[in-house]
C-alpha cells in the first residue's frame, strides 16, 4: 500500500490528474446509465405500443416476439446488468427505430452535432470575446451600451423562435443562405472520414462541397451560439473590467508597453481563465439547446434522434445517447480544467 | 547637494495641479500646485499622509493619472514638457522613468513568468531579441540579489516571498535602463526585516547606477534612512522642503514636526510618542487658508484666512507656515 503510494505521488501532476478524473469519469458514466434505465422504466408508456401498430400490438405473438427480441420479457434488474455488460464490449443494444445497432446511429449522427456545435462555439467566443473586451474597454460609452443591449437580447431571445425567424427572413425571403440540411438537396456527401462534412470535404480537397457544407452550417451555427455570445459577452466584459483595475495592469502601463500589450497579454490573461470555464458550461447548454435547432433546420444530429426516440420510448438509443452526453460533458469538463491550468500557473493538477 | 542642482535637474515639476471629478459631479483639487525638482543621482523622499496628493503628482510624471483627472503646470524631464502631450509622456514611460509600486503582492502579473515580465519592456524600449533582452534581465535580477536569477526567469510570481517578488518588481522597473525611479512606499507592505534590504538595495542602485529616485513614503523612519532631501505635502500642497538631515532633525512646520513626533525613535522613555490630533482632509474638502490649521497647535487668526506661501527659512529651506514654529509657543 505504502510502495503503491510512493509509486503514485512519483507520477507527473498531469499524469495523476487523468487518470483521477478518468476513473472518476468512468464511475459518472456508470451512475448515468442506471439512472437513464431507472427513468426509462418509470416514465408511464409501453415501448410495445409506441412502437408496433395497433393490429401488432393486440397479436400477442407479435407482442412476445418484440419483447424478447429486444429483452424486454426479462426482469428489470437481469435487463439492467445485462446492459452493463454489453456495454463494456461497446455495445449499446440495438434501436427499435432504426433496427440498427445504437453505435452505428451514433456514430452517424453525433458527428453532425459535434460540427454544429463546434461551429457555434467557434462564432460564440470569436464574437463572445471581442464584444466583451470593447465594450470593457469603452465602458459606459456608447459601444458598451450598444453591446449590452446586444447581449441582453442574445441570452433574451428563444432559439427556437430566433431559428424560425432566421430561417424566414434568410431563406424564404432574402434568399440568401441555403435551405436546410446539411448539403443541397441531392448533394453528395463527402467520404466518412469524420462524418463531419466540413473536416471531410476539407480533407479530401473538394472545395465545392466544402464551400456548401460551410454555408449550410453558418445559419444554424449562428443561432444556436447566439445565447452563448450574449453569455460570454457579459461574462468578459466583467472580467475584464476587473482585470483592468488590477495592480499589475498599472505596472504594465508603467513599464510603457503599448495599450495594446496590455490589454490583449496583461488584463487578457486572468479574464480568459474565467470565460474558459463559462464556455466549457455552455458547451453543454449548446448540446441541449440543439434539439430544437436540429429540428427547425433539418439538421440530423443527435438532438432529433434523441427527440425521435424519446417519444417511441426507444431505451436503447435513450440510453446510448445519454451516456455519449455524459461522455461529452465529463471530456468538456476535463478539458476545461487542462486549459486552466495552463493559463493560469498558480493552479496545480493532481 | 548644492552642485547637484546647480545643473538643470533632470526632473523638474513646476506648478503642477490636479483635479478629480467628485462623486457630485464637480471637480476637486488634489495637487494644488506643486514645485518639485529631482537633480541626477539624487534621492528626493515626498512625504505626507494618504489623500496629501503625492502618488497623484507622481502618476502624472508617467502620464498614468486615474480617469477623469485634469492636470495643468509643467513636468520638465530633461528640457522635454511630458505635461504636454500624452505622446512625451508615453515616450518616458517606463524606458527613461520607472515605476515601482507599493504591494509586491500584486504588482506582478500572476500568470505571467518572471522572464516575461522583465523582458517584454525591455525588448520594446530597448528593440532587442529575446536572447538580449534575457541577458539584461539575468544580469538585473542578479543585481538585485535574486538566487539562480536563470532559473527565477521561468518562475512565476506565487513562488517568492513578498520581499524576493519586490526585488524583482524593481529589478523589472530598472531593465530597460531609467534615469528617473519613482518608488510610491516600496517597502510599506513589507515585514520590516525585509525593509532594510530594500532600502540598502535602493541605495546601492543609486550609486551603480547613477539612478535619481523620487521616494514616495509616508514613514519618515523610511525617508531618513535613503533621501537626500526631502518634500513634505500636506492637502494638495508642499509644505515643507529642505535636506534631509536638516528637515529631520529641526522640523519647522508643525505639520513635519507633528509627523516626526508620531515617529518613534530614540528611547521610549524620554520621549513619548504624540499622534496628531484629527485626520487628514479628504480631497474637495481641504480647509480654507493653510489647510493644516484645524490641527494645528500653533494656528492664529491669519492661518484661518490666508494661503501661506513658500518661504526660504535657511539655505535650501522652505516651509509653507508664517509662524515659524521655532519661534512661536504653542498655544
Amino acid at each position: 500500500m505504502i510502495k503503491f503510494r510512493s509509486a503514485w505521488y512519483a507520477l507527473p501532476n498531469l499524469v495523476r490528474f487523468l487518470v483521477r478524473r478518468l476513473f472518476v469519469g468512468a464511475l459518472l458514466c456508470l451512475g448515468i446509465t442506471f439512472v437513464s434505465f431507472a427513468l426509462t422504466q418509470v416514465v408511464p408508456g409501453d415501448p410495445v405500443s409506441a412502437n408496433l401498430g395497433d393490429r401488432a400490438a393486440s397479436d400477442p405473438e407479435i407482442v412476445a416476439a418484440f419483447r424478447a427480441r429486444y429483452g424486454l420479457d426479462k426482469p428489470i434488474p437481469e435487463q439492467y446488468l445485462l446492459y452493463v455488460e454489453r456495454l463494456f464490449h461497446g455495445d449499446l443494444g440495438e434501436a427499435q427505430q432504426t433496427h440498427r445497432p445504437v453505435t452505428t446511429d451514433l456514430a452517424q449522427y453525433l458527428p453532425a452535432t459535434i460540427e454544429l456545435a463546434s461551429a457555434a462555439m467557434i462564432l460564440a467566443l470569436v464574437f463572445g470575446i471581442s464584444l466583451g473586451v470593447i465594450a470593457a474597454i469603452k465602458r459606459d460609452g456608447w459601444p458598451d451600451q450598444v453591446i449590452r443591449i446586444v447581449s441582453l437580447a442574445g441570452v433574451s431571445v428563444p432559439t427556437f423562435w430566433l431559428a424560425l425567424v432566421t430561417l424566414y427572413v434568410f431563406f424564404f425571403k432574402l434568399g440568401i443562405a441555403p435551405g436546410v440540411g446539411r448539403l443541397n438537396p441531392g448533394g453528395k456527401a463527402p467520404p466518412a472520414i469524420t462524418n463531419m462534412f466540413t473536416i471531410d470535404s476539407l480533407l479530401t480537397g473538394q472545395w465545392a462541397t466544402f464551400g456548401t457544407a460551410v454555408s449550410h452550417i453558418v445559419l444554424p451555427a449562428l443561432v444556436l451560439a447566439i445565447y452563448t455570445v450574449g453569455s460570454i459577452t457579459r461574462f468578459t466584459r466583467a472580467a475584464m473590467l476587473e482585470s483592468l483595475n488590477q495592480d499589475y495592469v498599472r505596472s504594465a502601463r508603467a513599464k510603457g508597453l503599448p495599450e495594446r500589450t496590455v490589454i490583449l497579454r496583461h488584463a487578457m490573461r486572468p479574464a480568459l481563465a474565467a470565460i474558459v470555464t463559462v464556455a466549457g458550461m455552455a458547451f453543454g447548454r449548446m448540446l441541449s439547446g440543439t434539439v430544437l435547432v436540429e429540428s427547425v433546420f433539418s439538421w440530423p444530429g443527435i438532438g432529433q434522434y434523441a427527440y425521435k426516440s424519446a417519444l417511441a420510448l426507444d431505451l436503447r438509443a435513450i440510453m446510448g445517447v445519454s451516456l455519449v452526453v455524459a461522455v461529452i460533458y465529463i471530456v468538456v469538463n476535463m478539458a476545461v480544467d487542462l486549459i486552466y491550468a495552463l493559463i493560469d500557473p498558480r493552479i496545480r493538477l493532481g | 547637494m548644492s552642485s547637484q542642482l546647480a545643473k538643470p535637474p533632470l526632473l523638474s515639476i513646476e506648478g503642477l495641479t490636479i483635479s478629480l471629478p467628485t462623486a457630485e459631479g464637480h471637480r476637486a483639487e488634489a495637487v494644488r500646485g506643486v514645485d518639485l525638482a529631482i537633480g541626477r543621482g539624487e534621492i528626493v523622499g515626498l512625504a505626507g499622509e494618504s489623500g496629501s496628493g503625492k502618488t497623484l503628482t507622481a502618476l502624472s510624471v508617467l502620464g498614468l493619472l486615474p480617469g477623469g483627472a485634469r492636470s495643468g503646470g509643467r513636468i520638465f524631464f530633461e528640457e522635454r514638457d511630458l505635461l504636454a502631450s500624452g505622446r512625451a509622456a508615453r515616450a518616458v514611460r517606463g524606458s527613461e522613468v520607472a515605476m515601482v509600486f507599493q504591494d509586491p503582492m500584486t504588482a506582478l502579473h500572476p500568470m505571467l513568468s518572471i522572464g516575461r515580465q522583465m523582458t517584454e519592456h525591455v525588448r520594446f524600449h530597448l528593440h532587442l531579441s529575446q536572447h538580449a533582452a534575457d541577458a539584461v534581465a539575468v544580469e538585473m535580477l542578479d543585481r538585485v540579489r535574486i538566487p539562480n536569477p536563470r532559473e527565477a526567469m521561468t518562475r512565476y510570481p506565487h513562488q517568492f516571498s513578498g520581499g524576493m517578488r519586490q526585488r524583482i518588481a524593481i529589478a523589472s522597473a530598472l531593465a530597460a535602463g531609467p534615469k528617473l525611479l519613482i518608488a510610491d512606499e516600496p517597502t510599506t507592505a513589507l515585514d520590516v526585516t525585509v525593509q532594510a534590504g530594500i532600502l540598502r538595495l535602493i541605495e546601492g542602485l543609486r550609486r551603480e547606477l547613477q539612478l535619481s529616485v523620487l521616494l514616495i513614503t509616508h514613514d519618515l523612519g523610511v525617508m531618513s534612512a535613503l533621501a537626500d532631501r526631502v518634500y513634505v505635502m500636506y492637502a494638495g500642497r508642499v509644505v515643507e522642503r529642505g535636506a534631509r538631515s536638516d528637515v529631520l532633525a529641526l522640523p519647522r512646520h508643525p505639520y513635519t514636526r507633528g509627523l516626526l513626533d508620531a515617529l518613534p525613535h530614540g528611547s521610549p522613555s524620554d520621549h513619548p510618542l504624540r499622534a496628531l490630533p484629527g485626520s487628514p482632509p479628504a480631497i474637495g474638502r481641504f480647509p480654507v487658508g493653510c489647510a493644516f490649521h484645524p490641527r494645528c497647535r500653533f494656528a492664529e487668526d491669519i492661518c484661518r484666512a490666508d494661503v501661506p506661501d513658500l518661504m526660504p527659512v535657511a539655505p535650501g529651506r522652505v516651509i509653507a507656515c508664517p509662524i515659524d514654529p521655532l519661534m512661536a509657543v504653542p498655544a
